[in-house]
C-alpha cells in the first residue's frame, strides 16, 4: 500500500476557497503531477497530505493511513520537499544530511544506495554550508534529505521552480530513476512542459481539479483545430485573430499565437480553403510575413481550453 | 536519546556559527556588570548649585564652603540677585538655588535664628528632591557645628545602622539585581527569537514532517539556553567578585539552584512567545513588552514596598521579582534555602506554567 487517496477535500482560508471538492486516487509507484498556476491550491493539498494542515472537510489517506488519525505513522513513511528551500542554511551539506537521517532514526550509510546518484553530484561540496549552494545544488540536497529515510511516498512541491532548464531536465531524470525504485511520487509544477514527464496529471485552477488523465489522454480531449500563427506585427495579430468570425480562442505562446477554431467550421469549408481564407483575412488587415501552420495541442493548450 | 543528542548538536553548531550571537552573549554580562552599576547610580552627585549670597560675611562664606566641600554639589554660579539665579535654573545651568539673606550673620548672632532659601528645579524630581534634602542636612550639620541653634532632637541624637550593607553601597545592591536581569534576558529573548527564526526560514516545515515529537523538539531548544544562562551566571559571579569584591554571604549553590529553575521558566516563556509569533519582529516586540513590565515591577530599581498596593499585588506574578530578591538576600544577607522556601515554590510554579504554555501553544500540526 503506497497509494494516495483524496476524497472530497475542502479547505478555505477565511473567504478564500483554496481547495474545492478535490478527489484523487494516485496509484502505487505512480509519478503523478499536479499542474496549475500559482494559487491553484497545489501547496495546500500538499500540506494536507503531509499532515501539516487540516482539511475543513473530506478525507485523505497516504499509504492507507488517515492523514488526521495516523499522522504520526505517516511522518515516518513520507518524504517532503517544500517549495521553499527549508534546510538549515548554516549547517553544511553533510551535516544537513546526517541531521535528517538521525531524525528518522537511520543513518546515511544505510540508505546511501537510494541517494547515491543525486548525492555524488553535490558530494564535492559536502563541507560547504547549505546556504552557500547554487539553486540547482540546493534542490539536489533537499531531494537527498527528503529521501534519506527511504520513504514510500515522496511529495515534491514545485521542485523545479527557479531552476535553470538544464537542471530541470536532470531533475526529472532523477525522478524517473526514483520511480523505478517503486517510490510513489506526487510532484507539483507550474510548468506545463514538464507535465509530459508524469504518468498522470491533474490540471488544477482556483482550488478545483479540472481534469485528471495521462498527458496523452488530456491532449486527446482537445477537440478543435489548432494553428500556430505568426506575422510581422504580433500584438496586432493577436487582436485581429480574436475578431476572426467563428474564432474560438487565441493565446500568445512564445514566438507564435495559438489560434483554435471548432472542427466543424474548418471542415465545412475544407482545411486548405480555411487557411487561404485566414491568410486573406489577415492580409486585408494589413499583416505581412504571415505564417500559418497546423499544430498538435500541448498540455498548456488543453489547460487554456478548460 | 540519540535524536535529542543530535538535535542539541545542531542547536549548538548553529549558535556557534552565528556571527553575532556568541559575542553578544559574552559581552552582555561584562558590559552590564562592569559599566552599568557605576553609571546607573542612585546617589546624586554633581548637583549644580547657584548661590546668591546677600550677606558677604565670614559666616556666609563658611556655609558656602561647607556645602561645596561635601562633594555632592558643584558651583554653577554666584549670582548677585535671586532673579538672576533663576535664569540659570531656567537655562538648566543650575539645579538648586541657595539664597543667603542679607544680615544673615548678624541675625543669627542676635536672634539665634536666620532663614535661608532653597529653591530646586523639580523637572527632574529625584534630583531636585534629593538635592534639597542633602542641602538641608548639610546646613543642619553646619548649625550643629556652630552650636548656634541647639535643637532638642539633635541633642538626643539619632544613630542609624545600615544592616547587611553597612556603607549603603549602591553597587552591592545593584550587582545581584543585574545578574538576575541577565538570566532573564538570555532565557527570555534568545529563546523567543529561536523558534521564530526557524519559522521565518521555513525550516520548521521540514522538521514538522519528521517524526520528531514536539516535546523533544522544544527540549532541544530549551537546553542550550539553559546551559548558556548558567555559564553567564558564573561569569557574572566572577565579575562581581573581581570588580566589586562581592561574594555571596550565603551559599552560591542556592543561587545556582534558583537560576536553573528560573531559566527553565524564562526559556518556556520565550518559547511560548515564539510559538504564537510568526516573525522575529513580532516575537521581539512581544518579549520586549513583557520584559519592560517585569523589570519595572521587579524591585530592581525601585523598592516593591514603595509601590502602590495594586502594583505590589502585580509583582507577585512577576518571576523576576522573586529572583532579584533571592539574589540580594543570598548575596547580602546570606539567606538559606529554608528562608527562601516561598520564593522557591513560586519560581517552580512559574517554570511549570510557562513550559506548559509553550507546549500547548506550539502546535506541531
Amino acid at each position: 500500500m503506497k497509494d494516495i487517496v483524496v476524497q472530497k477535500v475542502n479547505k478555505a482560508y477565511g473567504k478564500v476557497q483554496a481547495l474545492q471538492d478535490i478527489s484523487l486516487h494516485i496509484g502505487e509507484g505512480e509519478l503523478f503531477g499536479l499542474i496549475g498556476p500559482d494559487g491553484a491550491g497545489k501547496t495546500s493539498l500538499f500540506r494536507i497530505l503531509t499532515t501539516l494542515l487540516l482539511a475543513d472537510s473530506g478525507t485523505a489517506s497516504v499509504c492507507g493511513l488517515d492523514v488526521v488519525r495516523d499522522y504520526k505513522e505517516i511522518r515516518w513513511r513520507v518524504g517532503y520537499m517544500p517549495g521553499r528551500f527549508s534546510l538549515y542554511q548554516d549547517l553544511t551539506v553533510e551535516e544537513n544530511l546526517n541531521f535528517f537521517a538521525t531524525v528518522f532514526n537511520t543513518t546515511v550509510e544505510e540508505n546511501y544506495d537510494l541517494i547515491r546518484d543525486i548525492y555524488v553530484q553535490i558530494e564535492p561540496f559536502k563541507k560547504r554550508k547549505a546556504g552557500k549552494l547554487s539553486g540547482g545544488m540546493k534542490q539536489k540536497l533537499a531531494l537527498s534529505c527528503a529521501l534519506i529515510h527511504r520513504p514510500d511516498v515522496l511529495f515534491l512541491d514545485e521542485p523545479t521552480t527557479g531552476v535553470d532548464p538544464v537542471s530541470r531536465v536532470e531533475f526529472w531524470d532523477m525522478l524517473d530513476r526514483l520511480k523505478r525504485q517503486g517510490i510513489t511520487i506526487l510532484v507539483s509544477t507550474p510548468y506545463m512542459d514538464e507535465a509530459s514527464r508524469c504518468d498522470r496529471i491533474a490540471l488544477m485552477r482556483g482550488g478545483r481539479c479540472l481534469s485528471v488523465d495521462t498527458p496523452e489522454g488530456i491532449r486527446g480531449t482537445f477537440d478543435k483545430h489548432l494553428y500556430a500563427v505568426r506575422s510581422a506585427s504580433m500584438y496586432k495579430l493577436l487582436l485581429d485573430l480574436r475578431t476572426y468570425p467563428d474564432a474560438d480562442s487565441c493565446f500568445s505562446f512564445g514566438d507564435a499565437h495559438h489560434f483554435s477554431i471548432r472542427k466543424d467550421v474548418v471542415e465545412k469549408e475544407g482545411e486548405a480553403a480555411f487557411r487561404r481564407n485566414l491568410q486573406a483575412f489577415l492580409t486585408a488587415k494589413g499583416h505581412t510575413d504571415i505564417g500559418i501552420e497546423p499544430i498538435k495541442p500541448g498540455i498548456e493548450d488543453c489547460f487554456m481550453a478548460l | 536519546m540519540r535524536m535529542l543528542k543530535y538535535l542539541l548538536e545542531k542547536e549548538f553548531k548553529q549558535i556557534k556559527r552565528d556571527r553575532f550571537l556568541p559575542r553578544i552573549i559574552f559581552l552582555l554580562p561584562v558590559i552590564q556588570l562592569v559599566i552599568l552599576p557605576f553609571a546607573a547610580n542612585f546617589e546624586m552627585r554633581n548637583i549644580n548649585l547657584s548661590i546668591v549670597d546677600n550677606d558677604h560675611t565670614v559666616l556666609s562664606r563658611r556655609l558656602t564652603d561647607k556645602v561645596l566641600s561635601s562633594g555632592y554639589f558643584r558651583l554653577a554660579d554666584v549670582s548677585p540677585r535671586y532673579d538672576e539665579a533663576l535664569v540659570s535654573i531656567e537655562s538648566n545651568a543650575a539645579d538648586i538655588i541657595l539664597e543667603i539673606p542679607s544680615r544673615f550673620e548678624e541675625r543669627l548672632g542676635r536672634e539665634g535664628t536666620a532663614e535661608l532659601l532653597i529653591a530646586a528645579n523639580a523637572v527632574n524630581g529625584t534630583k531636585g528632591g534629593i538635592g534639597s534634602s542633602y542641602l538641608a542636612s548639610i546646613i543642619q550639620d553646619f548649625n550643629q557645628e556652630k552650636s548656634l541653634s541647639p535643637i532638642s532632637a539633635q541633642e538626643g541624637g539619632i544613630r542609624v545602622t545600615n544592616l547587611f550593607n553597612p556603607h549603603l553601597n549602591y553597587k552591592n545592591y545593584m550587582v545581584p539585581g543585574i545578574m538576575a536581569f541577565l538570566l532573564t534576558l538570555i532565557g527570555g529573548f534568545l529563546s523567543a527569537l529561536n523558534i521564530v527564526s526557524e519559522k521565518e526560514k521555513g525550516t520548521i516545515e521540514q522538521i514538522n514532517v519528521t517524526p520528531v515529537p514536539k516535546a523533544l523538539f522544544l527540549l532541544s531548544k530549551l537546553i542550550p539556553f539553559w546551559v548558556i544562562g548558567l555559564i553567564l551566571l558564573t561569569i557574572g559571579a566572577c565579575i562581581a567578585w573581581l570588580v566589586y569584591g562581592l561574594l555571596p554571604v550565603g551559599n552560591m549553590g542556592i543561587i545556582y539552584l534558583f537560576a536553573a529553575v528560573y531559566l527553565m521558566a524564562f526559556t518556556g516563556f520565550g518559547l511560548a512567545i515564539s510559538s504564537v509569533s510568526s516573525t522575529q519582529q513580532q516575537a521581539m516586540f512581544t518579549a520586549f513588552f513583557f520584559m519592560i513590565i517585569f523589570v519595572l515591577l521587579s524591585g530592581m530599581f525601585t523598592p516593591v514596598s514603595s509601590m502602590p498596593v495594586w502594583a505590589q499585588e502585580l509583582t507577585r506574578v512577576n518571576p523576576l521579582r522573586y529572583l532579584v530578591e533571592v539574589m540580594r538576600m543570598v548575596y547580602l544577607k546570606g539567606s538559606t534555602l529554608s528562608d527562601l522556601t516561598g520564593h522557591f515554590i513560586a519560581v517552580c510554579l512559574f517554570a511549570l506554567f510557562f513550559n506548559v504554555l509553550a507546549i500547548v501553544s506550539y502546535k506541531k500540526r
